[in-house]
């Protein structure tokens, strides 16, 4: 294992069965996907829904067996682990925190029930120290006064509170890679923030990688140094932040910022949803106003055709073989 | 009637106010959730509301079109729609008021069709409760109505779940449309939705707004929306309105620290990188609202130091005062003049 990359993902697909018995079809909604997420920095997955993002998140979370490819990490492939030891040492080091604040957390519980049974499980602090530990972690997830917040039950806690504890809870094991999935779609724009200031302080702090899954390309500029593109379950642009957002290379990303900074769209519509036994050709073709003959007979790959920039286009980034 | 939409004519003189909210004022139980607003769209207008869950926007708008259920209740103020208080009307008349003055579309609207009628059917009940119209010229209205948000009409056979959800937001907007209302109110119409999608909708808003003349109020919790989309925009804040002004306005010269906040949590696309504060703390829980001024606590203009102004600021509640022509603030530190 190299030091650079606790974590490198290699032509990950996930397929869904779909339809009958008969006529078997699958979805595939996350086709040929490869990436790394390296310490202290964090790689913005964007997309719009059913493109494929979250179902990225949860492959590599173990929350989905991979139909192909491997999640190289630690030294072993995680798309592999069967033994029950194996699988929660590597939960304890790549953790993921969901979207919904509100269906995370366990009514009925306070929160201090909610970060000792991680530390407990994992077996993280002695007894004696389970209290202190418990403390730290919500002081450094910024909810004060720990003693006061440790006592409370979800229900007294804002949405952007409950969100905190859940980074808390996913803190607690000592993770090296957090995946968040849409972790500030649901709360208020206030404290969006906020939230979003803490992913960046965890990866200056402590070093984390993070993979930070969302569809708005303003919040992914705030926090990421990475940014991967995803249309239909694919890839379709990799690279530095800064540089994919002020010289994108695929149509799609163009579209996407086109969107975002309102300008007028006369593009043909179309859908963003993992594609259902897709065949050859680019799945953006049908709304792309670049396409050429070849684009609807040869599925493109990422290319390189910047220096860290990457491309899944005929068109823009060519492959030179 | 020849057209699809029936434009009366005597209504579309730009600037009569067509909705007025006057002291409005409802309740949950002993919860104020709106408390004493004023609000005015004129006719042709696209106002924006702003605010973040829990501030009331969405009370106002249920208010404003008459359908809040109990325990909610007004108990103060009135809704004037062209002159006439809705507020007391009977449910029968108020029934003729709706889809065809005033119609609504809401955040999950996509998910308000029936899932086992075909989408053309839909159109038909909801015209034929309000107007005598043949089932055939009920369909081809409603044909004629999808190709206007951009579906192909033959789609009036289609069942809800055979359309995506951005075609389904389409069709309840292309519904809300079918009466020719003069207001339509659009409750979060985008949030469940992609920005691509979004985009497309707003500009198709905007272009049969232009076509048809209606007015709209648009209630988001994306400022950033409004400030290129609206006319006017107001800003509520636990059931007040704290600051309204033009769009252009707003955008260039905020006043209200709430504002200046909201503004402050948008992380911008181009430009220096640099690290943004947001507000501090969270919503208040209006079962127990804030003394004085509702935002003093998270505000970061209120500070001890200022001796009578803080003390103001957490005793006494601001008024919302005209700073320019159109803009108003609700805020101590602009009655100062100290900003």
């Amino acid at each position: 294992m190299s030091a650079a990359a606790p974590l490198e993902v290699r032509h990950l697909e996930k397929r869904f069965p779909l339809g009958s018995a008969i006529r078997r079809a699958q979805v595939h909604a996350v086709d040929d996907v490869s990436f790394e997420l390296r310490p202290g920095t964090v790689t913005a997955l964007v997309g719009e829904s059913g493109s494929g993002k979250s179902t990225v998140a949860r492959l590599l979370a173990r929350l989905y067996e991979p139909s192909a490819g491997s999640v190289l990490f630690d030294g072993g492939d995680a798309a592999r682990l069967r033994r029950r030891r194996d699988v929660l040492r590597y939960r304890s080091q790549v953790q993921i925190i969901f979207q919904d604040p509100f269906a995370s957390l366990n009514p009925v519980k306070t929160i201090h029930h909610h970060l000792e049974r991680p530390l407990r499980i994992h077996d993280i602090v002695p007894a004696s120290e389970l209290e202190e530990r418990i403390h730290d972690l919500l002081q450094t997830v910024g909810l004060v006064p720990p003693e006061e917040i440790a006592t409370k039950y979800p229900h007294e806690l804002s949405g952007g509170q409950r969100q905190r504890v859940a980074i808390a809870r996913a803190l607690a094991v000592e993770p090296k890679v957090v995946l968040a999935d849409e972790p500030t779609s649901m709360l208020d724009v206030s404290i969006r923030i906020g939230i979003l200031n803490l992913m960046l302080k965890l990866k200056e702090e402590r070093g984390l990688a993070i993979l930070y899954v969302t569809h708005d390309l303003g919040s992914a500029r705030y926090v990421a140094d990475d940014i991967l593109v995803m249309y239909a379950g694919q890839i379709v642009e990799r690279g530095p932040i800064e540089q994919v957002l002020a010289d994108p290379l695929h149509p799609y990303t163009r579209l996407l910022l086109a969107a975002v900074h309102g300008e007028r769209i006369d593009q043909k519509r179309g859908s963003a949803a993992a594609a259902v036994d897709p065949g050859e050709g680019c799945r953006f073709v049908s709304r792309c106003p670049l396409a050429v003959a070849v684009c609807s007979e040869v599925t493109p790959q990422l290319v390189e055709a910047r220096p860290a920039q990457a491309a899944r286009c005929h068109v823009t980034a060519p492959s030179t073989n | 009637m020849t057209a699809v939409v029936e434009v009366s004519e005597s209504t579309r003189t730009r600037g009569t106010p067509l909705l007025e909210l006057r002291q409005l004022a409802v309740e949950y139980g002993s919860l104020r959730a709106v408390d004493v607003v004023d609000l005015e769209i004129r006719t042709g207008e696209i106002v924006g509301l702003a605010g973040e869950s829990g501030s009331g926007k969405s009370t106002l708008a249920n208010a404003a079109m008459q359908i809040l259920r109990p325990p909610a209740r007004i108990v103060g103020g009135s809704v004037l729609f062209e002159g006439e208080d809705l507020v007391g009307k009977s449910n029968e008349e108020l029934r003729r008021f709706r889809w065809r003055n005033v119609s609504m579309v809401f955040q999950s609207a996509m998910n308000a069709l029936n899932p086992v009628m075909r989408v053309g059917d839909q159109f038909v009940d909801m015209m034929r409760a309000h107007e005598r119209i043949s089932k055939q010229r009920a369909l081809v209205r409603a044909g004629e109505l999808l190709e206007l948000v951009g579906i192909d009409r033959r789609r009036i056979r289609a069942y809800p779940h055979e359309l995506s959800g951005g075609m389904r937001q389409r069709v309840i907007i292309s519904m809300a449309l079918a009466l020719g209302p003069e207001l339509v109110i659009f409750d979060e119409p985008t949030t469940a939705l992609d920005v691509v999608v979004q985009r497309e909708i707003l500009q198709q808003v905007d272009a049969l707004k232009h076509d048809f003349g209606f007015a709209v109020l648009f209630i988001t919790h994306d400022l950033s929306l409004l400030l290129e989309f609206a006319d006017r925009i107001a800003i509520m804040y636990a059931g007040e309105v704290v600051e309204t002004a033009t769009a252009e306005r707003l955008a260039a010269n905020p006043q209200h620290p709430y504002t200046q906040g909201l503004m402050r949590s948008f992380p911008p696309l181009s430009g220096q990188r640099v690290r943004l504060t947001g507000i501090p703390g969270s919503p208040p829980d209006l079962r127990d609202p804030p003394s004085g001024c509702r935002f003093h606590p998270r505000c970061p203009e209120c500070l001890p130091e200022r001796g009578e102004l803080y003390v103001r600021q957490t005793s006494e509640r601001p008024l919302l005062r005209e700073t320019e022509a159109g803009h108003r603030v609700a805020c101590h530190l602009v009655e100062e003049g100290s900003r």
